[in-house]
């Protein structure tokens, strides 16, 4: 078998291979962080932390459908400062981690990160396209252009670190969202968040299950959506894509990368196949790129494209 | 991982709405809640138990028969308080079971404590010879007496059986019985108190963890446990997967998420 690169560099951050982990998933705590990097995750995203501790919704927060997931977490996290104290030490994990970070007001974004800033985060995320926590992303209109502009621009002003900006499916002007956070002077869109939200009612209670009633669509019914939306942007923005939405295979992640992204998140992929999903993508992305005589990962980003 | 669910339609995470045919009082705060219903069920494992537009959490199943399953509850708090309250023909929803159980050894003993002993329960009715200790805080505690005979009992104000803790009566009865394994639930400090005790014998432990739970499948991580995940990887674990968990004993993990010490009891 000849040999094969699936290493990437994103943003000046290399990955022994372009799986990510996905922010909400298995990101609580560094030793889990640790384990999805035993499970060959080339980078791991913690789940989101904002200013002051949240319980969340009430459970059911994630429930399954034949095509995927729906949650409604609802950012329960412990806080930044408590934040601060779970993730240090961050080079024992293994690769590099990727903080997420979410705010209702600009002010708690800088507040955030300020008490991030002495652990060692490899790049943050800001996702500005939950739809389903009130005061956050989407039902806090910050999936506007003029709202991610602003909000990137404030985080731009008190970070060095990467900024990846974490776009909603939903919106018709993805496009335009993500040129805003390009040029308030964002590295990468991360695409896409979960879609919806969608409800789904057990009909022998007759309520939606869900407690939040409504939540983020995820898995394979997203997948087509995040491929069509990640070939638009790779033509209308010059920085890096991750891609995000219904990878649970190699062939995903190659489909993914050929509509131009340069790294891969992968979230209810765990569900489907386990938390070793990671290597086993890899495992395939690898086979697929022998047989089809290709040697290096990076040749197939935007391949899809004319 | 398809097999454990093969109730379930398709690999769905979703609750199936079942009705109470039938409700026992166990003790003045536990009452076993009763539904007609076949699940592929290993002891140690859990469901999530849904009651519509309140909350959702993790039991264990502590009846199994033929078409018969039973879930024995504490009441201890909000949810618990309106489960309670049920009554014969209401209907809660239920999905799984999730996790890992128990890998089943003759010639062993279950420790329970308190409400713990209703994850154990059904360990017993798969192996009758067991020896069985159970411990709670007094007489009125002690749960499942009808149903099993032979337990070694003991409550913390003697009200009951031996005076002290079931690490005590365990320690005990070790003395003079070998035992190939022993199988434990209950409040954590007593769990590790176990372990301890049961690693200067020699003898190896099975242990059910409890943790606040999301998902119930393993993608959440909401119920980690240094690096393992309670729901899926658990909530039984070995004394040898112990042994690499250093929050077992120590550290559980709140709703926001927030790694906090356990209260010593």
């Amino acid at each position: 078998m000849s040999k094969v690169n699936v290493s990437v560099t994103l943003c000046n951050i290399k990955l022994n291979n372009p799986t990510i982990s996905a922010s909400g998933i298995l990101g609580t705590t560094r030793a889990l962080l640790k384990r999805v990097a035993e499970n060959g995750a080339g980078a791991v995203t913690i789940k989101s932390i904002s200013r002051e501790p949240r319980e969340g919704h009430k459970n059911p927060t994630v429930i399954t459908f034949e095509a995927g997931m729906l949650n409604a977490v609802g950012y329960s996290n412990p806080g930044v400062d408590k934040a601060a104290r779970e993730f240090i030490n961050l080079q024992d994990v293994g690769v590099p981690v990727i903080a997420s970070v979410v705010g209702t007001h600009k002010d708690d974004f800088v507040r955030v990160i300020e008490g991030l800033s002495g652990t060692e985060f490899s790049a943050i995320e800001i996702p500005l396209s939950c739809p389903h926590t009130p005061g956050f992303g989407l039902l806090a209109g910050q999936g506007t252009p003029q709202a991610t502009f602003d909000i990137t621009s404030e985080v731009r002003r008190v970070t060095s670190l990467p900024i990846f900006i974490k776009l909603s499916p939903n919106i018709s002007e993805i496009c335009t969202v993500a040129k805003a956070a390009e040029d308030a002077g964002a590295n990468a869109i991360t695409a896409v968040n979960s879609m919806g939200p969608g409800m789904i009612i057990n009909i022998e209670a007759q309520k939606p299950i869900l407690s939040f009633q409504v939540g983020g669509v995820t898995g394979d019914a997203l997948r087509p959506i995040a491929v069509r939306c990640i070939y638009d942007l790779y033509k209308a923005i010059k920085i890096p894509v991750i891609g995000v939405g219904g990878v649970s295979t190699g062939r995903h992640a190659i489909e993914m990368m050929m509509a131009g992204a340069s790294a891969v998140g992968i979230g209810t992929g765990v569900y489907y196949r386990g938390i070793d999903v990671f290597k086993k993508v890899c495992e395939e992305m690898i086979l697929w790129m022998q047989e089809n005589s290709i040697d290096d990962i990076n040749k197939i980003v935007g391949a899809a494209h004319d | 991982m398809i097999s454990t669910r093969l109730w379930a339609l398709h690999m769905i995470e979703q609750p199936i709405m079942v009705k109470i045919c039938d409700i026992r009082e166990e003790s003045p705060n536990v009452k076993t809640f009763f539904f007609e219903r076949k699940i592929h069920f290993n002891p140690g494992q859990f469901v999530m138990v849904w009651i519509p537009l309140l909350d959702e959490k993790p039991f264990t199943i502590s009846y199994i028969q033929e078409n018969l399953l039973g879930i024995s509850v504490l009441k201890k708090g909000p949810f618990t308080r309106v489960f309670h309250s049920k009554k014969a023909g209401d209907r809660i929803g239920i999905r799984g079971p999730y996790g890992k159980g128990f890998n089943l050894q003759i010639n062993s003993c279950v420790v329970g404590g308190g409400i713990g002993m209703a994850s154990l329960a059904t360990v017993i009715d798969t192996l009758p010879d067991i020896t069985i200790i159970q411990g709670a805080r007094n007489s009125s505690e002690i749960l499942y007496q009808k149903r099993f005979k032979n337990m070694r009992l003991c409550t913390e104000d003697g009200t009951m059986g031996f005076k002290g803790t079931t690490v005590d009566l365990l320690d005990e009865i070790i003395k003079k019985q070998h035992f190939q394994k022993v199988y434990t639930c209950g409040p954590e400090p007593m769990l590790y108190k176990v372990v301890e005790l049961c690693k200067k014998y020699d003898i190896d432990c099975e242990v059910s963890l409890d943790r606040y739970m999301k998902c119930g499948f393993g993608v959440c991580g909401q119920c980690d446990c240094s690096g393992q995940r309670v729901c899926v990887d658990g909530p039984v674990f070995t004394t040898s997967e112990l042994n690499k968990m250093e929050d077992f004993g120590k550290i559980t993990i709140t709703k926001t998420g927030e790694r906090v010490f356990i209260n010593k009891q």
